[in-house]
C-alpha cells in the first residue's frame, strides 16, 4: 500500500499535508480500503475552530459510518466540495483529488503524528 | 473472551480472489472482493456467486419429523410437497423469535432445516430440547455442507450447462436433487436472499471446490463474479428481507416483523396461543421499510421520529441503496405511523431527515 513520504499520519488513518500553516487532511489508502465504497462525506464545520482529537465530519461507506477526527487544532478553511457529487474520489485518489479539508493550524504540530514509516509499522507492513 | 473463528472450506480460494475476510457469525467470511457497489450491480444485472457455507443445516427424519417441525415452526409444513421449501421461523416462548429458517421437504418423513450461522448452536439446543417429546431423528450436518448462492437474472443460463436438470423447471421455493458439475445429489434450490432470482446450491464439503470452480467457469460468459456479504446485505435490504439479529430477534414478534404470512394458526406451535391473541388484539409496533428523501444514510440504532420530531421508533437496518442511490432502511415504528406513504424523520447526527414509509420491496424493478 502507498503511504507517501511527504505526509504525516494519525492512528485514526488520516493523512496530513503541511504547507506553512495551512494543512490539508484526508484519509489513507488503508482507511478507504477498509471502508469500501465511500458514498458520502459530510463536513459541516467550515469556519469553525476545532481542537485536536475532536470530530470535524463523517465519512459514510455503504455499510459503515465513521467519524473524522482533527489530527491537529485549527480553523476549517475549506471542504473539498467535489466530494459532494463524487465521494468515490476518496477511494480512487485518497491522497490527491480525495482530500477532505484544509485547515489553518493553531499552535505547534502535535507530537503524536506519525511518519510514513511509523504509520506503515502501525499497520504491520 | 477468546474463541476461534471457523473457516469455510473455500477460505483459501476467497483469499486468492482478493477477498477482504472478516469474522462474521463465528466464521471468517468474504465481505467483499472488489467493491460493494459493483458486486451489488453484478447481481442485479447479470449473475454473482456467494459462498454462504456458514449457514447451518439440520436433518429431521422419521415418523415424528413433521410433528416436531410443526411444533417448533410458525409456518405450516404440512402443506409442503416433496421438492418444496418454505420460509418459516422458530417462535420462542416469550413472544419473540429464536431464528428464521427455510424448511425443505426432502422425502416423506425427511426434512432439512436451514438456519442462520450465528444461531446454529442456539437453534440446535432449542430443537433438541423441543424434540424430547417427539423423538424425531435429528442430525446437525452444518459442518459438512457448503452452500453457494448463485443469484441474478443470468443465473439459470450460467448454471444450465452444468446439469441435465432443467433449471427453468425449478420454481421459486422449489428444489431438485440432481447431478451438478459431475457431482451426484446436489440440492439445487430456487431460493435466495437478493430478490434477483437464482439458485442456492448445497454440496458436501469434499465437492465444494469442484462445484465452485465449475460455476465460475460456466458463468464466465455471463460475467459471473464472486460476491461478498457486504453486497448480500444491501441486496436483501432493497427487498426488505429481515436479517436475524437486526430486524428480528428474541424480543420481536413475527407479527410485528411483518411475518404474519408465515405464522399459521392452522396448527398449534410454540407460543401460538399468545401470538393468536396478539393477532386478535392488534400489535402496537410494526417493522416497516422506508426510503430517505434527503441525503443521509440510516443506520441501525438511529431514532425514527414523526413529522413533529417526536420519537416513534428505531432503525434496525440501513444502508445506501446501490440500485436507487438513496438511503433505505427497516425499522420498528408505532402502529399508527406504519402505513405506506406516511412521512417520518430519521435522526441522523441530530438532524431529522425526511423519509417515507414504503411498501416492500423497497427496490421495485
Amino acid at each position: 500500500m502507498n503511504f507517501p513520504k511527504e505526509l504525516k499520519y494519525t492512528k485514526d488513518h488520516e493523512w496530513v499535508k503541511i504547507e506553512g500553516d495551512t494543512v490539508t487532511i484526508g484519509i489513507t489508502e488503508f482507511a478507504q480500503r477498509e471502508l469500501g465504497d465511500i458514498v458520502y462525506v459530510e463536513v459541516e464545520t467550515v469556519g469553525e475552530t476545532i481542537e485536536h482529537g475532536e470530530v470535524f465530519g463523517t465519512v459514510e461507506a455503504v455499510k459503515t459510518v465513521s467519524d473524522l477526527f482533527m489530527p491537529l487544532s485549527g480553523e476549517i478553511l475549506e471542504f473539498n466540495e467535489e466530494l459532494e457529487n463524487s465521494p468515490e474520489m476518496v477511494n480512487e485518489d485518497p491522497y490527491g483529488a480525495g482530500w477532505m479539508i484544509k485547515v489553518k493550524m493553531d499552535g505547534d504540530l502535535p507530537s503524536d503524528l506519525l511518519s510514513s514509516e511509523e504509520y506503515g509499522e502501525l499497520l504491520g507492513q | 473472551m477468546e474463541y476461534t473463528t471457523k473457516k469455510v472450506t473455500l477460505n483459501d480460494v476467497h483469499e486468492k480472489l482478493g477477498a477482504k475476510m472478516v469474522p462474521f457469525a463465528g466464521y471468517n467470511m468474504p465481505v467483499r472482493y472488489s467493491s460493494d457497489l459493483e458486486e451489488h450491480r453484478t447481481v442485479r444485472e447479470s449473475v454473482g456467486i456467494f459462498d454462504v457455507s456458514h449457514m447451518g443445516e439440520f436433518l429431521v427424519k422419521g415418523p415424528k419429523a413433521l410433528d416436531l417441525i410443526q411444533y417448533v415452526c410458525s409456518n405450516d409444513a404440512s402443506k409442503l410437497a416433496i421438492g418444496q421449501a418454505q420460509y418459516s421461523c422458530f417462535p420462542n416462548e416469550k413472544g419473540g423469535i429464536v431464528d428464521d429458517l427455510i424448511v425443505y421437504k426432502m422425502a416423506e418423513e425427511e426434512y432439512m432445516l436451514v438456519v442462520n450461522a450465528s444461531n446454529i448452536d442456539k437453534d440446535w439446543m432449542w430443537v433438541k430440547k423441543q424434540n424430547k417429546q417427539f423423538e424425531a431423528e435429528l442430525e446437525n450436518i452444518s459442518d459438512n455442507i457448503s452452500l453457494f448462492a448463485v443469484q441474478g437474472p443470468d443465473a439459470a443460463d450460467a448454471l444450465q450447462p452444468l446439469t441435465k436438470q432443467k433449471l427453468d423447471d425449478i420454481k421459486f421455493y422449489h428444489f431438485a436433487v440432481a447431478e451438478f458439475a459431475g457431482v451426484p445429489d446436489v440440492i439445487i434450490s430456487g431460493t435466495g436472499y437478493t430478490g434477483a432470482g437464482g439458485f442456492e446450491i448445497y454440496v458436501k464439503n469434499e465437492h465444494a471446490e469442484k462445484v465452485w470452480n465449475a460455476i465460475m467457469e460456466s458463468g464466465k460468459e455471463y460475467g459471473i463474479k464472486p460476491i461478498g456479504l457486504g453486497a448480500r446485505d444491501t441486496l436483501r435490504l432493497e427487498m426488505g428481507y429481515c436479517l436475524y439479529g437486526n430486524d428480528i430477534d428474541e424480543t420481536t414478534s413475527p407479527l410485528e416483523a411483518g411475518l404474519g404470512w408465515i405464522t399459521k394458526f392452522t396448527k398449534d406451535f410454540i407460543n401460538s396461543e399468545n401470538l393468536k391473541k396478539q393477532k386478535e388484539e392488534g400489535i402496537t409496533r410494526k417493522l416497516v421499510g422506508f426510503i430517505m428523501h434527503e441525503k443521509g444514510i440510516p443506520r441501525a440504532g438511529y431514532t425514527i421520529v414523526n413529522t413533529e420530531g417526536e420519537p416513534i421508533g428505531k432503525v434496525t437496518s440501513g444502508t445506501l441503496s446501490p440500485s436507487m442511490g438513496l438511503g433505505i432502511g427497516l425499522g420498528y415504528v408505532k402502529k399508527e405511523f406504519a402505513d405506506p406513504g406516511e412521512y417520518i424523520g430519521i435522526q441522523v447526527r441530530n438532524k431529522n431527515l425526511e423519509a417515507t414509509i414504503e411498501k416492500l420491496p423497497l427496490y421495485k424493478k
